[in-house]
């Protein structure tokens, strides 16, 4: 039980209203949401237009609004919002006990989210 | 004490009734006694245990209790006669210490051995403490029963000062109370908004506000590093950052972890809580568990409704009438008099989330429905709860509000009123002298007139009768008899700064200021934002007006900056940075390029350039290496060039008087000078200043946002160029004929730049706005002017100039340069 998912530290390490990330196999890296709300996410930090670091926008209600070209992202699922149209994986996510737990199996990568 | 015949101690009753134990003699535990007794009284024979030596009491009425609102006697729930009328036995002050499910026997702490048919756990919750060194003096306790309320009373019958760690629900009661008792408090509160598990960082900052406005001093974001000890007692409490409060008591009230031991200890199943199925049964068939000890679908409460909910669930099924409990939607309501705080459900918005946002700053409140889906899923009410059980009754209910979307934020009066739930209609409704703008005291009658004379936009109305003009909360009764009045004929006013006001910039930064607004939170509430936060437009403009205004007091709000402001380098395509560093007018040496060629080398940078504002730009940079390549540029003397930010770029120069045959004047000494006076500042849009030796102008001084030609009588200075997509040659402002006159016209103009542009606004669009005429008598019409300009933007230079690269070298925000950790198959590793 307790393995499927991946303890990546206390909620404190990520103020509100920004990201932090995780990099994983490949030069890939996984950005990791804390929302002004209080929510927690995570997606690929590659935006789909440009792949910009997602990870580095502002954040503000629950989207993100990508540093390069100004694409605002969903947190929640990954589109991309308003006339623009694509979608960023997102990662499952859960917070229990103060610490943050993304599901292993998405992170490793064996199956994509 | 006359127990009923019909519940004998002993006799032929008790081998037909099966003999049901209760640990734990709390709200969970007597409520599902209660709940059985209610469908059943003669199915069990119900013995109760209790660690604390009471009868049952309200445990959510301690709040009352410690603000002396109530006394213990007003909080008993049952009394001693509802024991004995029902023939329970009452095992007070002496806890279960171990359950035997093998043998079927519970066993106190006392000795006693206990047998039962059926068990119910129902354990509760224990105050989590953390672990800090002196966690366990005394003088530190937690807010959890009447034991601690009774130190708490004894702590400020001696007076002093409290500091209560935990800015929640708990925390804040505890604090209000103590509060009231005459003890000076400090609340430190891990995270930036109090209550975050159900306040927005709108409605928390309204409650921080109100209860610094009470005298309690609120810290967030304070990391408790230890709490101090003097003479063997708690003597305060130090945080991570050095700050240290002096404290007679601790109440530390960070939260609260179910109470699973006994249930761990017996072998049953227990994640978070103890598992329990729809009937609240766990993994023992025999034994129940109710309650804050539980873990049910995944959820853990520490509110009292689910309780109610599950302990309805729990009798329907001990009872043969199994119903099932499905989890319960929570709602929370902070008991702090005079303070009208409700939340419910989901307010975390997302995709097909809609927001509705309501702020009436005149009377401190804010609202917000969340809706999706023609429902609503959550709901934010601060200053005004009236409408908080409708909301969580719609919530919880489901109902389709789609009919009354428009008026449900107006609440259940206005929604409710069939016709009047068309906005437009209620307004049409108002009489003539029905008041629509508090703040400037506008009646309906007088907007109406207004526009019959011709003001067909928010904006003219705004001018010509002020209403809505103030805080905004009032625009959309305005909109109303706008459309009333004119039908289709409402004219778009301005632009608005983004969509999530109706205020322009110029009225933003003329509010900021007559209101003498000191946060972002605070601008959006007082001014009526339409969202809880923001968006990406309008919290980077607010987060500089607002510097700008307070030059020294206010804290900039890094969450609010691009990208390339907060990172202080330039982000690429491929996510890496560039970097350049400072190079005074242009000037370099020996020393500055070899630290600049070592950093390529070290760092592997595929490509140095030379920029057109003479300088070097060092490529693909990670970001994780940035503060080790500024600390190497430290090392040689170098600062951040700011070539990221809305701020001061750089001075171009050429070599001037001093090496050239034409030059006329040290262009390139005076540029170095203009560079440190202006460097750090942070501005509306980047800003660009060259100085010419001579009017051949090989700096390109007059493409700039601030140019000086030098000439032999002096100083020809221009202002407005642009080289950008739409090429602008400056102005000329004036000539001076001294080099210090020179940098304070520089000073002046930039100050008045900075106080009067629009975020994002170059000085070009900026003076062909509002025109260069506009400028020089702003600069030039008093003679104090420019002194006064230079002056103030001296002084907020004060505050600017010290490198961030330096900071960020040091050690400073390391977590935006660092990952959280590195997830390589079979391997991680936490950094």
């Amino acid at each position: 039980m307790i393995g499927e998912w991946l303890d990546i530290g206390p909620v404190g390490q990520i103020a509100p209203g920004t990201a932090r990330t995780l990099a994983v196999r490949d030069g890939a890296e996984i950005a990791v949401f804390h929302t002004l709300d209080n929510r927690f996410y995570a997606l690929v930090n590659a935006c789909p237009h440009k792949q910009g670091p997602l990870s580095q926008g502002i954040v503000h209600g629950n989207v993100v609004t990508c540093p390069l070209h100004n694409w605002n992202i969903s947190l929640k699922t990954g589109e991309a919002l308003g006339s623009d149209e694509g979608c960023v994986p997102t990662i499952p996510l859960k917070v229990d006990a103060g610490r943050i737990y993304l599901l292993r199996e998405a992170v490793i990568g064996r199956k994509a989210a | 004490m006359n127990a009923p015949a019909s519940f004998p101690e002993t006799g032929s009753g008790q081998q037909t009734r099966e003999r049901l134990v209760v640990i734990g003699n709390g709200m969970a535990g007597c409520r599902a006694v209660e709940e059985i007794l209610a469908r059943d009284p003669a199915r069990f024979a119900v013995t109760i245990f209790g660690a604390e030596p009471w009868v049952n009491y309200n445990r959510i009425m301690l709040s009352p209790v410690l603000a002396g609102e109530k006394a213990f006697d007003d909080i008993v729930i049952n009394g001693a006669d509802w024991y004995t009328d029902n023939g329970i036995d009452l095992v007070s002050g002496d806890p279960v210490i171990a359950i035997d499910r093998e043998r079927r026997v519970v066993v106190s702490r006392s000795g006693r051995a206990q047998p039962y048919d059926r068990l119910l756990i129902a354990t509760g919750s224990d105050p989590f403490i953390i672990p800090v060194p002196g966690h366990d003096l005394p003088g530190v306790v937690t807010f959890r029963d009447l034991d601690d309320v009774e130190k708490m009373l004894s702590a400020a019958d001696a007076g002093g000062s409290a500091v209560v760690i935990g800015g929640g629900l708990l925390g804040l009661e505890a604090a209000h109370g103590l509060a009231l008792r005459g003890m000076a408090v400090t609340v430190v509160h891990l995270m930036p908004t109090l209550m975050e598990r159900q306040l927005d960082e709108a409605a928390g900052y309204l409650l921080k506000s109100e209860l610094e406005r009470r005298g309690q001093t609120i810290v967030t974001g304070g990391d408790t590093a230890e709490i101090v000890a003097k003479d063997g007692h708690v003597s305060g409490v130090r945080l991570k950052d050095g700050r240290e409060f002096s404290a007679d008591i601790v109440v530390m009230a960070v939260g609260i972890r179910p109470a699973t031991g006994l249930a761990r200890a017996a072998g049953l199943d227990v994640e978070r809580g103890i598992l329990v199925d729809d009937h609240m049964l766990t993994s023992d068939p025999a034994i129940m568990a109710v309650g804050e000890c539980v873990q049910h679908r995944g959820q853990c409460y520490g509110l009292v409704a689910p309780l109610w909910d599950m302990c309805r669930a729990l009798a329907d099924a001990a009872t043969g009438q199994p119903s099932g409990y499905t989890g319960s939607v929570t709602s929370t309501k902070l008991k702090v008099s005079g303070i009208d705080l409700f939340s419910a459900g989901d307010f975390s918005g997302g995709d097909g989330a809609e927001d509705i946002v309501m702020r009436d700053a005149a009377r401190g409140v804010y609202k917000r429905v969340i809706v999706k889906d023609d429902r609503l899923v959550g709901t934010v009410l601060y200053g005004d709860t009236a409408d908080g059980s409708w909301y969580f009754d719609l919530l919880k209910k489901g109902e389709d509000i789609s009919p009354i979307r428009e008026a449900l934020i107006f609440g259940q009066a206005f929604a409710a009123g069939g016709a009047l739930a068309d906005p437009n209609a209620a307004v049409a409704a108002l009489s003539d002298d029905a008041e629509i703008c508090g703040c400037n005291g506008v009646s309906k009658g007088t907007v109406v007139a207004a526009i019959q004379q011709g003001a067909c936009s928010l904006d003219a109305v705004r001018s010509q009768c002020k209403a809505s003009a103030s805080c905004g909360s009032c625009t959309g009764l305005v909109e109303s008899l706008l459309n009333l009045t004119l039908g289709g004929e409402v004219q778009s006013g301005p632009k608005t700064l983004c969509k999530c006001t109706t205020f322009t910039h110029a009225d933003v930064r003329r509010l900021i200021l007559e209101k003498n607004l000191k946060v972002i939170p605070q601008v959006m509430q007082e001014l009526g934002w339409s969202t809880p936060d923001g968006c990406a437009s309008c919290r980077p403009a607010l987060n500089y007006y607002l510097l700008c205004a307070l030059p020294g007091d206010y804290e900039d709000d890094q969450r609010s900056r691009f990208v390339n402001e907060r990172m202080h380098a330039n982000i690429q395509k491929d996510g890496t940075y560039s970097v350049v560093p400072r190079m005074w007018g242009g000037l370099t040496n020996p020393r500055e390029l070899r630290a600049i060629a070592d950093v390529v080398e070290k760092y592997n940078a595929p490509m140095v350039k030379v920029t057109g504002g003479q300088r070097l730009d060092i490529f693909g940079i990670k970001k994780e290496d940035l503060p080790a390549v500024w600390a190497d540029l430290n090392a040689a003397g170098m600062v951040s060039g700011h070539a990221y930010g809305k701020s001061l770029r750089t001075v171009k120069t050429c070599v001037g008087s001093e090496w050239c045959r034409f030059g006329t004047q040290d262009s390139t000494g005076l540029g170095v000078k203009l560079e440190r006076m202006t460097w750090g500042s942070w501005m509306p849009h980047k800003f660009k200043i060259a100085v010419s030796g001579c009017p051949r102008n090989c700096a390109e001084a007059t493409i700039k946002d601030f140019g000086v030609v030098c000439v032999d009588s002096g100083y020809e200075l221009h202002v407005g160029g642009n080289g950008g997509i739409k090429v602008r040659a400056t102005d000329l402002l004036c000539k001076v004929e001294t080099e210090a006159e020179a940098m304070d016209v520089c000073a002046a103009f930039i100050q008045l730049y900075r106080e009067q542009a629009w975020y994002l606004e170059r000085t070009a669009p900026w003076i062909e706005r509002v025109g260069l005429d506009h400028v020089k008598a702003a600069l030039f019409d008093d003679p104090g002017a420019v002194a006064a300009l230079a002056a103030r933007f001296r002084f907020s230079q004060t505050f600017m100039q010290d490198d961030p690269w330096a900071k960020r070298a040091a050690g400073e925000r390391a977590d935006l340069h660092q990952h959280l950790a590195e997830v390589r198959p079979l391997q991680v590793e936490i950094v």
